[in-house]
């Protein structure tokens, strides 16, 4: 039995940082990541559970954290040191239930009372408690060391964070009702008119799936997907994008749909709305050059420290907007849409944790490998 | 005295045959005892008096009066002429328009005329640049009637400046220039480098309108222009055009049409192993190809673009007429024929295609894959009288890069075009039907084609349509040495030799298929019985 720690080490740190910089994935080599054996963690308060994770997903954030590229705004809502991992399905120990677990972080899981105004309406990803309450910081179950992670054969969860997974469910497909839930969050702000999804990865395929869902009843504008991979492509178009294309593509596509004029390198309409999967300068540039007048940029992507052009967003009106995370109920509709999807295909490779350096490494190169999701599998020990 | 073509049958002692490969050549050896090489008749000598020739055409034309008769003080005289897409390569100057309008023009000053409006009849093609309108008429004329607004180019998106002549009996309305239509007399100066130009073609299409063209410039059109360059009666394109053609004798302005031809002298010196016969290379031209070839392979692509495009070509005019439109174009298209055509006995299983870096719609441009397809199948496909050179079903195999590159000024919509067309359909009516409205009235095509340098939104689908006959006509169509996903996107089969793409062909045509090389340049058109 054993797990994954992510310690507060600079020297390995930096060189994490290093490394993934020069190659991603390679952090997890270098950096202040180790596989170490399991300990029993305390039970934060009585009613908290211990769970046995099955399979435990590899996410953006997961990778930018270990390859020391995640932003310094995290520093204060992690604590050290954790266990990785909030893509989570488990057993809860001592009964037969496999759950799904809602990863954030919420008053009440904090045992904060009253519970603030945010989570008091459900809002549990905006919490303006997140670094506080009877257990150490952490923004989610995953970067918190009171609550151990999903890369491990232990952790802890809070009742309400439990999602039941249904007896028909894989664990391949309920592994990726978390990141469907980010999804089902952010294709909320979907207007039906003409909209660009940037980047194919696992975000920007399950965000189209979700938009795809309720397009039917909604759909005024094509849905345009940028992808890099063939196999990328591919399953946008099975996930029902309009259009798939490069990001070199992408301008030509979006004047093209929205009857745009030119001027510069800037169209004069452009897409309504813009969903940034990627988050990185370039996307988000390139999310400002097509978003019409007055629309806005949807960042679902998690980005760092970027550097933008932002005189088009002046000029235009355009508004750049975060999503993060989700409420409970989204992962209600991530279950059903996981399952009309068919989405345990996009687990493309799972790997044991003594892999681990292999498995962020094919996490690191998914696109390129043909890959979507990588998985850690602890369900043979 | 020049030799006639003729029609090589390729035996042992046959050298490896010319191909163009767009900017660069390649030497392949043909399979002996089943293939044939049609070589162009040698360039008819150039009238002598090029001058003293238009000038006796203007003052004895064919069923019409001459020229001074027509013209008098107060009238409105439109002069239109062939756009940039003629000739090719480019000729030396001074070109042949600049001689004709300069005689015109004199012509009109004896006679008291002073508005002269001079157009580029460019239909839906792009505007010429400064620098092209000053190689066709000559700084002279640029100058005179440039600035003061008397010299500009069609456009056919200015409706305000459209007017309509009336309708065929088949429905197809005929819209125009309204200056050239409210004029007392328009001059047309052509210049024929093929059969399919010329005629009641020149006004109804490089005067006319969107409206107008889309009458005949669709798939099912092109698809039934069995003949594009010999017989006109075998064409739906030109039946359509010579039906608008009488309702613009019957209904429109009084007309002068002055056509001309010219040589297939189309390249200079230090090109000139292209226009020989391959056994009579000298020692000189087989070092001069080698020394081409290696240095062209040395040079990035866009220096080759450029250093073809700036060749000006020697070719010269053979004839000059004018009169009324029938009466001429007849003249003109004997003169043409006279230059190119060469008796072909039969069809063969397999045609191949040196495809050259220009076409009429990239002059000083990129040949971008559309291009590739419209110069193969729509224009060198289509050289024959008859019937094809190639069997129904049979092959065709070109040798082109097939680079996936757009000049993104002259071709913006192309870009589109390739990217969203023919990833959905390569079918020339299917791709009318779902297509060609969006991009014939995309605004911003339309405002790059009227104020810019780029060929109207719905060019691409006019060029991709100029293929169609072809398209249908060939069991498969191969292209040696192009871009492979370019090449397949196109519809067509990718080869990296030319053995590799006989053996390719083995599908459709077996393994002892007999073969004909259209031998370009020149320009030829083969007269199969």
């Amino acid at each position: 039995m054993s797990r994954l720690v992510f310690s507060r080490k600079p020297a390995r740190f930096a060189a994490a940082r290093l490394a993934g910089t020069l190659m991603p994935g390679r952090g997890a080599s270098v950096g202040p990541l180790s596989l170490e054996p399991d300990e029993t963690l305390p039970l934060p308060s009585p009613e908290w559970l211990r769970l046995r994770p099955r399979l435990a997903g590899i996410c953006g954030s997961d990778l930018a954290t270990v390859d020391g590229t995640a932003s310094a705004y995290f520093d204060p809502l992690v604590s050290y040191p954790f266990t990785p991992g909030h893509e989570v399905v488990a057993d809860v120990v001592g009964t037969d239930r496999r759950v799904v677990v809602v990863p954030v972080l919420s008053c009440i899981t904090r045992g904060i009372s009253p519970v603030c105004h945010a989570c008091e309406h459900g809002h549990i990803h905006l919490c303006e408690r997140v670094a506080f309450g009877h257990i150490e910081p952490g923004l989610q179950t995953g970067f918190c060391e009171s609550t151990g992670g999903g890369w491990s054969h232990e952790m802890l969860a809070h009742p309400s964070q439990l999602v039941d997974v249904p007896a028909d469910l894989s664990d391949e497909a309920a592994v990726m009702v978390e990141p469907m839930a980010c999804a089902v969050h952010a294709a909320q702000r979907y207007t039906g008119k003409e909209t660009v999804i940037i980047g194919a990865g696992t975000l920007g395929l399950l965000t189209l799936a979700a938009i795809t869902a309720t397009r039917d009843r909604e759909r005024t504008g094509p849905v345009v997907v940028t992808a890099r991979y063939p196999d990328q492509k591919r399953l946008a178009k099975e996930l029902g994008a309009d259009v798939v294309c490069s990001t070199d593509e992408l301008p030509r596509w979006v004047r093209s749909a929205t009857g745009s004029l030119v001027f510069g390198d800037q169209l004069t309409c452009g897409a309504p709305h813009v969903i940034d999967c990627v988050g990185s300068s370039e996307s988000l540039q390139q999310s400002l050059q097509v978003v019409a007048p007055g629309g806005e940029v949807q960042v679902v992507g998690m980005p760092g420290n970027v550097h933008l052009e932002l005189t088009s967003l002046w000029h235009r009106e355009t508004a750049i907007r975060g999503c993060y995370a989700y409420r409970r109920p989204d992962f209600d509709t991530a279950l059903e849409l996981v399952r009309r999807f068919d989405l345990g295909r996009l687990v493309s490779a799972t790997y044991s944790l003594k892999d681990y350096t292999d498995a962020i490494g094919h996490a690191a190169h998914a696109g390129r490998r043909g890959a979507v999701k990588i998985a850690f599998d602890m369900r043979s020990n | 005295m020049p030799r006639p073509g003729f029609v090589h049958e390729v035996d042992r002692s046959t050298p490896p045959v010319l191909f163009w490969r767009g900017e660069n050549f390649s030497l392949e050896k043909l399979p002996v005892g089943r293939s044939r090489v049609i070589y162009p008749p040698e360039p008819l000598p150039a009238i002598k008096d090029i001058d003293g020739a238009i000038r006796h055409a203007l003052l004895n034309p064919h069923d019409q009066d001459p020229l001074p008769a027509l013209l008098f003080p107060g009238m409105k005289l439109t002069i239109a002429f062939d756009d940039v897409s003629l000739p090719l390569p480019k000729m030396r100057r001074p070109d042949i328009r600049q001689r004709v309008i300069e005689a015109v023009l004199d012509l009109v000053a004896a006679a008291g005329v002073d508005d002269v409006h001079i157009i580029a009849a460019l239909g839906l093609h792009r505007r010429m640049h400064e620098y092209e309108l000053r190689h066709a008429l000559g700084d002279r004329v640029y100058d005179a009637f440039h600035p003061r607004g008397m010299l500009y180019q069609h456009d056919a998106e200015d409706h305000d400046n459209l007017t309509i002549i009336g309708t065929t009996d088949h429905g197809e309305v005929l819209e125009i220039n309204k200056r050239a239509a409210d004029s007392d007399l328009v001059i047309y100066v052509n210049i024929n480098s093929v059969s399919m130009d010329g005629g009641w073609k020149s006004i109804t299409t490089g005067l006319a309108s969107y409206r107008c063209l889309s009458h005949h410039h669709t798939g099912e059109t092109l698809q039934n222009t069995k003949s594009l360059m010999g017989h006109r009666e075998h064409s739906a394109l030109h039946k359509s055009i010579w039906r608008l053609g009488k309702v613009l004798r019957d209904h429109g302005p009084k007309l002068f049409q002055i056509e001309s031809t010219l040589n297939t002298d189309m390249f200079p010196e230090q090109f000139s192993f292209i226009n020989k016969r391959e056994w009579e290379w000298t020692a000189k031209d087989r070092a001069t190809y080698l020394g081409v070839t290696k240095g062209l392979n040395m040079l990035p692509v866009k220096a080759r673009r450029k250093m073809f495009h700036d060749i000006q070509s020697p070719h010269q005019m053979t004839s000059v007429q004018a009169g009324e439109t029938s009466a001429v174009h007849e003249i003109t298209l004997a003169k043409v024929f006279e230059q190119q055509l060469v008796p072909v006995e039969g069809q063969t299983d397999i045609l191949t295609l040196g495809i050259p870096f220009v076409s009429p719609y990239n002059p000083d441009s990129v040949m971008n894959p559309v291009l590739v397809m419209c110069m193969g199948l729509g224009y060198l496909f289509n050289m024959y009288r008859n019937k094809p050179l190639v069997r129904e079903g049979g092959v065709i195999i070109m040798t082109h890069p097939t680079y996936r590159d757009f000049n993104p000024v002259h071709h913006p919509s192309y870009i589109d075009f390739f990217e969203q067309v023919l990833t959905d359909t390569t079918d020339p009516v299917v791709m009318g039907q779902k297509w060609e409205k969006q991009y014939a009235e995309d605004e911003w095509y339309r405002h790059l084609y009227r104020t810019g340098n780029a060929y109207h939104g719905v060019h691409p689908f006019y060029a991709w349509y100029w293929g169609a006959h072809g398209q249908q006509h060939a069991g498969k169509v191969i292209i040696v040495g192009g871009d492979a996903p370019t090449v397949r996107r196109l519809g067509f089969t990718p080869a990296s030799t030319m053995d590799d793409a006989f053996e390719i062909a083995s599908d459709v045509v077996g393994r002892t298929p007999t073969i004909s090389h259209l031998h370009v340049p020149s320009l030829l058109v083969a007269d199969v019985q």
